[in-house]
């Protein structure tokens, strides 16, 4: 039921200066000449010229690229594999405590995840750098992978993969030819999700770096603890404009393909008619 | 069953148990051992080549110290509390706050809605350090809010934010808003409006038509909501080392000074396994109410 009521007028427009007057704020003092970031002292994109040349921050940025890029492609392949063991496996022994695994990292605190993880890796031995990193987002970014491919392998209609097994298909096939191209978007989602969580995190990679690695949020952290600096305003705005590009063309993208969906369906109706 | 079978569902089975279920008993073991100066800085560390003797020496050096100094030091106590407290006080302003927007999404026109629910997602895109430091500038004793309120000539002196639990309710508030509002929109744009319609028909004000009808339809996605904000706030260590300073005690900071600045791991470890006990009652009942709305949409 459309509303149009000064209520829900007002709260949106509250709501929405409440979520985005912060980050605004932010931006445009990215753009202050003074190092004094609450006084407006003028116009100026030194800051950032100073970002750029500070080889620290370039640094940390592509170590965290890279970290990004390796765990959230693993997490992926593992999180789409546990979706469809848990949604399409059946029975198994311990299926219970599996589907307790991927659940209970979602809302695990990361003190605990890291501080975890931390003392595996000391236990076993093996090194604290960017290979830490790496297999610590891995194991709760697939979790969140795996949350939204089963929601779309939930969704969808069981019968043609069922069709395509009755024609001779080995089930690796139904799976390549039928089941992938039909959960690919949820698939993309998931990628684009713990790609942006491994981006994100602090609190886990500051437990599983060791000193070789320092990740942009990490590098972030330590200058910010200090107070409010003009550079980290610039990067800020550098990466709210990033996702803010990304964000709106994902939702054009998916948009065309809904409108298009609804045309194709239009005439094939209109055939079968 | 095949071996294709048995690898799809060995592999991820294989990575939870190593990196996820192994470290808690990890954990578990060195929150019973001693704190040592060497590394790793605390003792016993097992030795497998000493054989069953070595294992038996082991156990027998393993005790539950850490937990009863936890116990007696008023500091733990007073931080898992506040903790507690703080989350539930956030929870309950994040509601507060995100249901009046998800309702007012719901509520607006079709085609609107998909703009308004990108402009929800969008903060959570973002990165969360980001959005905490956006609140140091606004916050801060000379921060913009305060250079605002006396601009306007509220306030003579710049008020006290900063470094306060207030702060951290805002911060918390703040970045946790999309987790609120996503759930209560989805289970509000699914409601039969002909509900409201027959109430209003049979003479019911729309206020109270809100209260009998919409309300308590929309209370799966009120749960999910709350859930999602109280868990992960109990353990929350950004927003307070950010913005709580030294006037406001998380269980995460603790945590980590322990770990960081101590150097204690096995109380760092006790630490971390007394608050996945607290946290373990409200996870085990999200996770019953998720299955419950699953088995509702399917």
């Amino acid at each position: 039921m459309t509303r149009f009521t000064w209520f829900n007028v007002t709260a949106l427009t509250l709501g929405f200066a409440f979520l985005y007057i912060p980050m605004i704020i932010l931006v445009i003092y990215s753009f202050n000449e003074s190092r004094l970031v609450t006084v407006w002292a003028g116009f100026s994109t030194r800051w950032y010229g100073e970002l750029v040349g500070d080889e620290a921050f370039l640094n940390a940025a592509w170590v965290t690229l890279r970290v990004a890029f390796v765990s959230s492609t693993i997490a992926t392949v593992l999180g789409t594999m546990a979706a469809y063991v848990l949604v399409r496996g059946g029975k198994f022994m311990g299926r219970t405590l599996f589907s307790g695994m991927i659940y209970a990292p979602l809302v695990m605190p990361e003190v605990i995840t890291g501080l975890s993880l931390l003392l595996l890796f000391i236990s076993i031995g093996l090194d604290r750098g960017i290979l830490t990193i790496i297999l610590a987002h891995t194991t709760f970014s697939m979790c969140f992978v795996s949350v939204v491919v089963s929601s779309r392998l939930v969704s969808f209609d069981r019968s043609v993969e069922e069709a395509a097994l009755d024609l001779g298909c080995t089930p690796f096939d139904a799976f390549k030819s039928v089941t992938l191209p039909l959960i690919a978007p949820a698939v993309i989602a998931g990628w684009l999700l713990a790609f942006t969580l491994s981006l994100d995190d602090l609190v886990i990679a500051s437990f599983t770096a060791g000193p070789s690695a320092t990740t942009l949020p990490i590098k972030i952290f330590s200058s910010v603890r200090l107070g409010v600096s003009p550079e980290i305003n610039a990067l800020s705005t550098i990466l709210i404009g990033i996702v803010t590009v990304g964000v709106i063309t994902a939702s054009l993208v998916s948009k065309r393909r809904l409108v298009q969906q609804q045309r194709d369906e239009k005439l094939a109706d209109g055939q079968g008619a | 069953m095949t071996i294709g079978r048995r690898a799809l569902i060995g592999i991820p089975y294989l990575w939870l148990l190593l990196l996820f279920l192994v470290p808690f008993g990890i954990i578990f073991k060195i929150s019973l051992s001693d704190i040592t100066l060497a590394i790793p800085p605390y003792t016993p560390t097992l030795d497998l080549s000493e054989g069953w003797p070595g294992i038996r020496d082991f156990l027998r050096q393993l005790d539950f110290e850490n937990y009863v100094f936890l116990t007696e030091d008023a500091l733990y106590w007073k931080a898992y509390l506040s903790s507690l407290r703080i989350a539930l006080v956030s929870t309950l302003l994040a509601l507060c706050v995100g249901y009046p927007i998800a309702y007012g999404m719901a509520r607006a026109a079709p085609e609107w809605r998909p703009t308004l629910m990108m402009l929800v997602i969008l903060p959570f895109w973002t990165s969360f350090l980001i959005r905490v430091y956006a609140w140091i500038g606004i916050l801060s004793t000379e921060g913009y809010l305060n250079q605002f309120l006396q601009w306007i000539g509220l306030i003579a002196e710049p008020l006290q934010i900063m470094n306060t639990p207030t702060a951290v309710y805002v911060g918390i508030v703040y970045t946790y808003l999309p987790f609120m509002i996503l759930p209560i929109y989805a289970t509000l744009e699914r409601m039969d409006d002909s509900l409201l319609e027959a109430a209003e028909d049979l003479g019911c004000s729309r206020l109270s038509a809100f209260w009998i009808i919409t309300f308590p339809l929309s209370r799966s996605g009120i749960i999910a909501g709350c859930f999602l904000v109280f868990i992960p706030a109990i353990g929350e260590f950004v927003i307070p080392s950010l913005l709580g300073g030294s006037g406001t005690l998380m269980i995460g900071k603790v945590l980590w000074e322990e770990f960081f600045s101590n150097r204690d791991w096995p109380v760092a470890s006790a630490v971390a396994i007394i608050l996945l006990l607290i946290l373990v009652i409200p996870i085990i009942l999200f996770q019953k109410t998720l299955e419950k709305n699953q088995e509702a949409d399917a």
